[in-house]
């Protein structure tokens, strides 16, 4: 890992690749944010609005975490201890919707 | 990094025993990564309260042409953030956010080729990058404040409410936001505007601190005479997840 980092900086073209692959995970940042944008006012509010909305924000954070981030290309025992944890997340998004669900039915319901 | 490996005497080195690194990442930027996972905990639970609140919260169910602010129900975020600085009475249905998400992508895609510049030791592209960097930190932040101040400050006709004011129930006009009442919904809403993108925008904040003062130990060659830009990849994780981070508050504060 250190002599892949430590390229030497008298070669014109180091980094370019790696270079290339930031301004592209850019561009794929800014037309997804911006394909956001255009559902926002074309798409009827509902369920399929909303998942629409979850499934880019999550292909958007997977290349932050994955490119910016440089999270893609660390070992395996790296990516899993940051990914298993966020198990807990979506174990506090169910229950408190539901939560949220049950105290509305309770008194609106 | 493998020039400060020691491997002692003649025993043979096993993966954890110590004077390597098992995940090939240094205890910096290892300890990032656990801080920035214990940041994705706190931001969590501000964003799932606030699904929490919504979903115990009656939704406008109209529609989106006919919808007036009240704090019978929750109010469609597009009708709330639709004013941008200098158009004045104009309505732009999340232009401004759009903006704001737009700097700070930018920003990040400047910190992360100031990384890249400080694997080639290149420290004049390090600084150049650093330094459009702060400037998009600072950007963001100036557009936050101005946010915070119009939805503070509020609209030029406010919003006739019935709101409990000393034990009775008083209709009056609200105007703009604060912790108790607010002219764009339930008192809730604002809290949670106030709340999320107040902890997004302290952490814009020490970002920018942290970019300047790595910028300085850059500017004046701290990590060419340590042999190393690392401390710049460990500020620019912390980084990008406040970018990160901004995209979610996006998704569930401003769209859904």
């Amino acid at each position: 890992m250190a002599d892949a980092h430590h390229i030497q900086s008298n070669d014109p073209n180091a980094g370019a690749e790696q270079r290339k692959a930031i301004w592209k995970t850019f561009w794929i940042l800014l037309i997804l944010t911006a394909l956001e944008f255009l559902i926002a006012f074309t798409v009827a509010h509902g369920t399929l609005k909303v998942t629409i909305f979850i499934v880019m924000t999550i292909v958007k954070a997977f290349y932050i975490v994955g490119e910016f981030m440089h999270l893609k290309h660390e070992t395996k025992g790296l990516i899993w201890s940051i990914l298993i944890p966020i198990v807990f997340v979506a174990w506090l998004i169910l229950a408190l919707l539901l939560e949220g669900n049950a105290v509305f039915e309770a008194i609106f319901g | 990094m493998a020039s400060n490996v020691t491997t002692p005497g003649a025993v043979e080195p096993k993966f954890w025993m110590g004077g390597i690194e098992p995940m090939k990442a240094s205890y910096g930027k290892l300890m990032m990564w656990f801080f920035l996972i214990s940041d994705t905990f706190t931001f969590s639970a501000l964003l799932v309260a606030y699904g929490y609140q919504r979903f115990s919260f009656p939704a406008y169910s109209g529609e989106v042409a006919d919808f007036v602010n009240s704090n019978l129900y929750w109010p469609i975020p597009e009708k709330v953030y639709a004013a941008v600085p200098f158009l004045h009475g104009v309505y732009l249905p999340l232009v401004f956010v759009g903006i704001m998400t737009f700097i700070l992508i930018a920003s990040s895609v400047t910190m992360v080729l100031a990384v890249e510049a400080g694997h080639r030791k290149d420290r004049a592209t390090v600084e150049k990058y650093m330094l459009w960097t702060i400037l998009g930190g600072f950007t963001f932040l100036g557009c936050q404040a101005w946010e915070w101040a119009h939805f503070i400050h509020g609209t030029d006709n406010g919003t006739l409410m019935t709101i409990m004011e000393n034990g009775k129930m008083v209709e009056k006009t609200i105007f703009g936001a604060n912790l108790t009442v607010n002219e764009y919904g339930p008192a809730a809403f604002a809290d949670f505007f106030f709340f999320i993108t107040g902890f997004h925008g302290t952490h814009v904040f020490s970002g920018v601190i942290l970019n300047i003062l790595i910028f300085f130990r850059v500017a004046t060659g701290l990590y060419d005479k340590r042999g190393s830009y690392e401390m710049v990849e460990k500020v620019g994780l912390y980084w990008h997840f406040v970018d990160l981070v901004w995209v979610f508050v996006f998704t569930f504060f401003y769209l859904v």
